[in-house]
């Protein structure tokens, strides 16, 4: 199950980060290096073993279904790199 | 109290009581921690410093002892890992993706600490996003560790990914600083900075305001010169909290309390796995002293197993770039953040903004937690690793069953030189090897100075313990800290530059 260039540029697609032709090559083999030693995990026994899923016995608290600390459209756009009124700003997405 | 000649050489404890008897202000200790920072600038532990926000805290704090209202940390000037979102005050991350972001709230943690009375002098330099074990991976250049070999001018790492708070620490620009720690990131540093670094149980400080990284194993933690101070610290910094569902609802005890009791009668497990082939002769020797130290203290020690430990770093990098892909899928250019400019269209947008925002380690860890939940390989690479990783949580409860807590070495070697590891990510993620178990099994652990290496560099001994037992992880920890009496500081080198 190695890692070829074709699969880099698929994941590369997936995780939305361009990456220069000359990148992937070099990507692969990093890739690769690390999945290679990570795939150490095959020769452990996992038959009947659940996920770990949380480190912590714990029900999920509920709380009600209420507006806690709403009314703050300055402060969440406060940061936003392209801005008009309270709107985020994007290339045009539909003709 | 005889007060050191600096005010910057006061512990934590010693400034909480010298501040409480009217023997120092806040404004003296505060603003000889702000002469140290701006003298430290050649080491590059701060990626913000705040000087004016100090001040005026300080003033305030000064109001209020005045006044018998001093809360528990009144007027201690602390330093702030720069992944902590401080409200107003830039928040980066170590990132070029947050050079710019002030966030408009704060971190529980960080709310914590002001409503203590703590004082902020600045925000710490890390690896970008926490990932890293040098802090090379900034995107705000590296920090020098303070240390440096005996007879040595070369520059060694900090370690990471909190290097910067453990430099400041380190070199006594503030009594504490926080960390965050996901791997090791609050221990190693600590360990090869030559301080004391704690890793609290998963869930015991609330996430709620740190940036995420790998949220299953983020836990924030106090890195002091003292157990001590890390026992005061930790207590302000932990909290339940409503807006982390995972935060656990706990009393938060007092620390401090039994810290002396020593480990008379104590079982002290040396998991035998932790002996490493290849690892320096000096780890393991300082290993087996730290095992003497306790057993001269009355704690008897005994040899346990923890089978799945060499399974851990390879569950890690797996379970970590996977949460990591996902948490970080949030940094679209479109909301905060780096955007690139000239974009032709919204996919474009994207991938060019996390191109130019993330760093090389941030975008390779992206790509295998792509990988490893992309269709086809989500069975064969991560639940394998979620259940590898309930094997190493298992192995720790069979341990606790014959032993009280664990003792082993923090690193597998002491600091090393900048750009010694950074061509081999592998080889870099070694470093955690003996951290990243606790995190994995969501357990406490302390990192405590020790000794020093052949070439006079500090290293650390670790002490793990069982969930919500941090009481005595800090009382064993004490007890190493008491029978080493390392007491190094680093010479100031920086202030002679």
């Amino acid at each position: 199950m190695s890692v070829d260039e074709k699969t880099v540029r698929h994941i590369a697609r997936l995780a939305r980060i361009a990456l220069a032709e000359e990148q992937v090559a070099p990507m692969a083999k990093e890739l690769n290096n690390i999945l290679g030693w990570v795939r150490q995990l095959e020769e452990v026994e996992i038959g009947g073993v659940p996920p770990m899923t949380s480190v912590v016995a714990q029900k999920l608290r509920l709380r009600d279904d209420v507006v806690t600390e709403g009314g703050q459209a300055d402060a969440l756009m406060a940061n936003a790199p392209q801005a008009e009124e309270h709107f985020f700003v994007v290339p045009k997405v539909v003709e | 109290m005889a007060l050191p000649s600096s005010p910057i050489d006061l512990t934590l404890a010693e400034a909480r009581d010298a501040l409480r008897t009217g023997e120092i202000s806040s404004a003296e200790i505060t603003a000889a921690c702000v002469k140290a920072m701006a003298e430290a600038r050649p080491l590059n532990a701060f990626i913000t410093e705040t000087p004016e926000r100090a001040a005026e805290m300080a003033a305030a704090s000064d109001r209020r002892i005045a006044t018998g209202e001093a809360r528990p940390l009144e007027g201690i000037p602390l330093a702030i890992k720069d992944l902590f979102c401080t409200k107003g005050v830039r928040t980066t991350a170590g990132s070029r993706m947050l050079e710019n972001f002030v966030p408009p709230y704060e971190s529980t943690v960080t709310r914590n600490l002001w409503d203590a009375g703590a004082v902020m002098l600045g925000k710490t330099n890390m690896d970008e996003f926490a990932m890293g074990s040098s802090n090379e991976s900034s995107h705000f250049k590296p920090v020098a560790n303070p240390w440096r070999a005996r007879n040595s001018n070369q520059i060694v790492v900090p370690g990471g990914s909190s290097g910067g708070s453990a430099a400041a620490v380190a070199a006594s620009l503030c009594p504490g600083a926080t960390g965050t720690d996901t791997g090791g990131s609050i221990r190693q540093p600590a360990a090869l900075s030559g301080i004391v670094g704690l890793k609290p149980s998963y869930g015991r400080c609330s996430r709620w305001g740190i940036v995420a990284f790998a949220s299953s194993l983020d836990q924030a933690g106090p890195m002091t010169r003292t157990v001590r101070d890390a026992a005061i610290l930790l207590k302000a910094m932990a909290s339940v909290d409503p807006k982390d569902s995972t935060s656990v609802d706990v009393p938060v005890p007092d620390y401090e309390e039994g810290l002396e009791s020593g480990v008379k009668g104590l079982r002290i497990g040396i998991p035998r796995e932790y002996r490493l082939q290849g690892a320096p002769a000096e780890i393991d020797e300082l290993w087996t002293k730290g095992a003497a130290w306790l057993g001269e203290q009355g704690a008897r020690i005994v040899e346990v197993s923890l089978p799945h430990t060499k399974y851990a770093l390879p569950v890690y990098y797996i379970l970590a770039p996977a949460e990591a892909s996902s948490n970080l899928a949030r940094y679209d250019g479109v909301r905060y953040g780096h955007r690139a400019a000239q974009v032709r269209d919204v996919m474009e947008l994207y991938e060019q903004s996390r191109a130019e925002g993330f760093g090389a380690e941030v975008r390779r860890r992206i790509l295998v937690g792509a990988y490893v939940l992309s269709a086809g390989y989500y069975d064969a690479y991560y639940v394998r690793a979620q259940k590898v990783r309930t094997l190493i949580a298992r192995d720790f409860e069979r341990a606790f069953e014959s032993c009280d807590v664990l003792l082993t070495p923090s690193t597998p070697g002491a600091a090393f030189a900048l750009g010694a590891m950074t061509a081999d990510p592998v080889a870099m993620y070694l470093n955690d090897v003996f951290t990243v178990t606790a995190n994995l099994a969501g357990l406490p652990a302390i990192t405590v100075p020790a000794g020093l290496s052949k070439e006079g560099l500090p290293l650390g001994l670790q002490i793990i313990g069982n969930a919500f037992d941090e009481k005595l992880v800090l009382r064993a920890g004490r007890a190493i800290e008491q029978a080493a009496a390392f007491g190094g500081k680093p010479f100031r080198w920086w202030t002679r530059a």
